[in-house]
């Protein structure tokens, strides 16, 4: 199968379902001739035009109401927000508006909008460029949370994520865009709310979560030396989250290590850590539930320092050894 | 005759004294509220629109069917000239499952999209962004509608308001902005939050036409706000109207109403807009005393009827509850 980067699966989403249907449009910073902040865009405007491949100044609070008030009239907007720490920006238009408004206008109207946009660190941008802040969406009734890790999900959860007839937030990672994965050419979708098992296992399930479903992978490969089976298991989408997958997934090994990039405290991890041990795979743990997140503080410049903040492959491997030690 | 008025055509004899009714059904309906809340019948908070019948029913009376309108949490009188139902309304505000948002929205959330009111909103200036999405639909699908976005002196300082107008500006969006002055913000004297006479005067920092009306006079609201509408409607963009309007209630039902004067009130009281446009319906002719009477006895009768719906209508059932929150 032809190979393409994450990047190049989240434009030619956008493209096929541009193609198909006039009403998909995209707004944003930047996505015109530059292409947008990380060239995602890259070349749409010249297949589009600038009606359908819409630059916007810089006003994250209007350009988010926009597509609230163009999807409620009739069409289907994308909007990429350069980084997404910039949500903080258009919060009223997302969590007030966006995710309330069909609940509160009594099952009146729909906000099919798409708001991608790249999260995470690693590039040395710093604490206002490298949030992840996806739990605090994850906390919005009416809102759908989508992190996809390879280019083949990324492709198939975000024609899923157009075609939904809710506001969906699409995390894309900024490490991952320039990885590489099969991708077929051809229209296909992702179920939303369908997690993947990214690699089978029997002593141990990691749950991972956007950059570290790779990191996991490289673990479990590394690991696989010693003799240790790890089972790595992808939500994809955290609302709504598979939860059978992930229940499953821990009554078969009975070992859980939870890892994601974002700040621990508060992090989707005590989610699904809760969301286990509410299940009856409690009964099935032979170790307590470990979770890996971020450290408490703003991500810092120092690539020393912005590398130890988060969770590393080194990091998951010493989690997983504990947790499968563990008598 | 009424022709020496320079009407817009489609204002026809009917057309004001259906006008005169309205606005009287705008007057009963918030009285009859306020009497409610007083009595503890209706809970919860709610923002009445007495004294501005006139920006709400002129307004809404220059547009065409097809045009739409967002709204504020003073939105009542928005809703009922935009043609809604006024026992669907009291329903609401009862919270009863006949209510706009089978009583899941209450006062600060009906929304009629059929008629295309999309919907007062809860949040200071959170509606001005939804216009300018819905006029980017209007326009990128040619649909020809203009949008008319109500808000208050109070939202003309957020962000939402700046941001919108120069991103309407910019893309010549068909959407009239219509401020209501009514002097105060909450209890924020607009001559303390604003620092110029005229909040109109911000349009051309936005390369905007901004005109400032009498919002008392009902005629001179219908034809401002109909030249902005059709200018709109012929692709030359958006305005921003100011109507100098007050409210003779507090700004809310917890309101003492200490930062304002018993004379400054009667001084806006003495020119009551239903009682100006009634001497002149009667100088042009178009309807006798008795008319005016019995058309605003018709007008009470509606609200009392209105709220026998209401108080007959079924509390929502609790398994309603997780209804609506996604499509």
């Amino acid at each position: 199968m032809r190979e393409i980067t994450y990047l190049e699966a989240v434009r030619e989403a956008m493209s096929q379902e541009m193609r198909k249907n006039e009403n998909v449009f995209i707004l944003g910073e930047d996505i015109g001739v530059y292409g947008g902040a990380f060239g995602v865009t890259r070349g749409m405007i010249e297949e589009f035009g600038a009606e359908r491949v819409r630059n916007t100044p810089i006003s994250e609070s209007a350009i988010a109401g926009a597509a609230v008030g163009s999807a409620l009239t009739g069409m289907r907007p994308i909007l990429e927000l350069q980084f997404s720490d910039f949500i903080t920006i258009a919060m009223d238009q997302l969590v007030n508006q966006a995710a309330k408004l069909r609940y509160m206008y009594g099952g009146k109207g729909t906000v099919p909008m798409v708001l991608r946009t790249p999260a995470g660190s690693g590039t040395g941008a710093a604490a206002q460029h490298s949030q992840s802040l996806e739990a605090w969406m994850t906390h919005i009734p009416g809102l759908k949370v989508l992190q996809p890790s390879t280019a083949y999900d990324a492709k198939g959860l975000l024609k899923a994520a157009i075609d939904d007839d809710n506001p969906v937030i699409f995390y894309e990672h900024k490490l991952l865009y320039k990885t590489k994965g099969d991708v077929p050419e051809e229209e296909y979708s992702i179920p939303i709310g369908k997690a993947d098992i990214k690699r089978q296992g029997n002593d141990v399930t990691i749950i991972a979560t956007s950059l570290m479903v790779k990191k996991a992978l490289e673990a479990a490969a590394e690991l696989e030396k010693e003799g240790i089976d790890v089972e790595v298991v992808d939500p994809r989408t955290l609302v709504p989250l598979d939860e059978e997958t992930i229940i499953e997934s821990v009554k078969k090994t009975g070992r859980v290590v939870i890892v994601h990039e974002a700040v621990k405290r508060g992090g989707f991890g005590g989610e699904i850590a809760s969301v286990i041990s509410e299940s009856e795979a409690f009964d099935y743990l032979d170790s307590p539930i470990k979770r890996l997140g971020g450290l408490p503080i703003p991500i810092p410049y120092n690539p020393n320092l912005e590398k130890a903040t988060v969770p590393q492959v080194d990091n998951i491997i010493d989690s997983i050894k504990e947790a499968v030690r563990f008598k | 005759m009424y022709k020496t008025l320079n009407l817009p055509a489609h204002i026809d004899t009917g057309k004001l004294i259906e006008l005169y009714k309205q606005m009287w059904l705008i007057r009963y309906f918030d009285e009859k509220v306020d009497q409610f809340f007083a009595k503890g019948m209706i809970h919860g908070t709610t923002h009445l629109c007495v004294g501005q019948e006139a920006s709400a029913a002129g307004s809404i009376a220059a547009l065409q069917k097809e045009d739409k309108i967002t709204s504020t949490h003073r939105g009542h009188g928005h809703c009922i000239a935009k043609g809604a139902e006024t026992n669907r309304m009291m329903a609401e505000l009862f919270g009863r499952e006949t209510g706009y948002c089978k009583g899941k929205g209450g006062s600060m959330h009906i929304a009629d999209l059929e008629k295309g009111n999309l919907g007062a909103n809860g949040i200071v200036g959170g509606g001005i962004p939804l216009a300018v999405g819905a006029g980017l639909t209007s326009k990128m699908k040619q649909e020809g509608y203009v949008v008319l976005s109500f808000f208050g002196d109070g939202a003309s300082n957020e962000g939402s308001f700046h941001e919108s107008v120069n991103l309407a500006s910019i893309w010549k969006l068909p959407v009239v902005f219509i401020c209501e002055n009514n002097q105060y913000g909450m209890s924020g004297p607009v001559k303390e939050m604003v620092n110029v006479d005229n909040i109109a005067e911000r349009a051309p920092a936005y390369g905007i036409p901004g005109e400032v009306v009498d919002g008392n006079d009902v005629i001179e609201i219908i034809n401002t706000v109909y030249d902005a509408v059709e200018n709109a409607r012929a692709g030359n963009g958006p305005s921003l109207i100011e109507v100098k309007t007050y409210r003779w209630k507090g700004h809310s039902k917890s309101d003492a109403k200490k930062y304002r004067t018993r004379e400054e009130e009667m001084t806006w009281r003495e020119k009551d807009a239903i009682k100006q446009f009634k001497d002149l319906l009667i100088k042009e002719q178009i309807f006798t005393e008795d008319t005016a009477e019995k058309l605003r006895t018709e007008a009470k009768q509606e609200i009392e009827d209105a709220v026998a719906f209401a108080e007959n209508s079924p509390e929502p059932a609790i398994g309603t509850l997780l209804e609506d929150v996604y499509a």
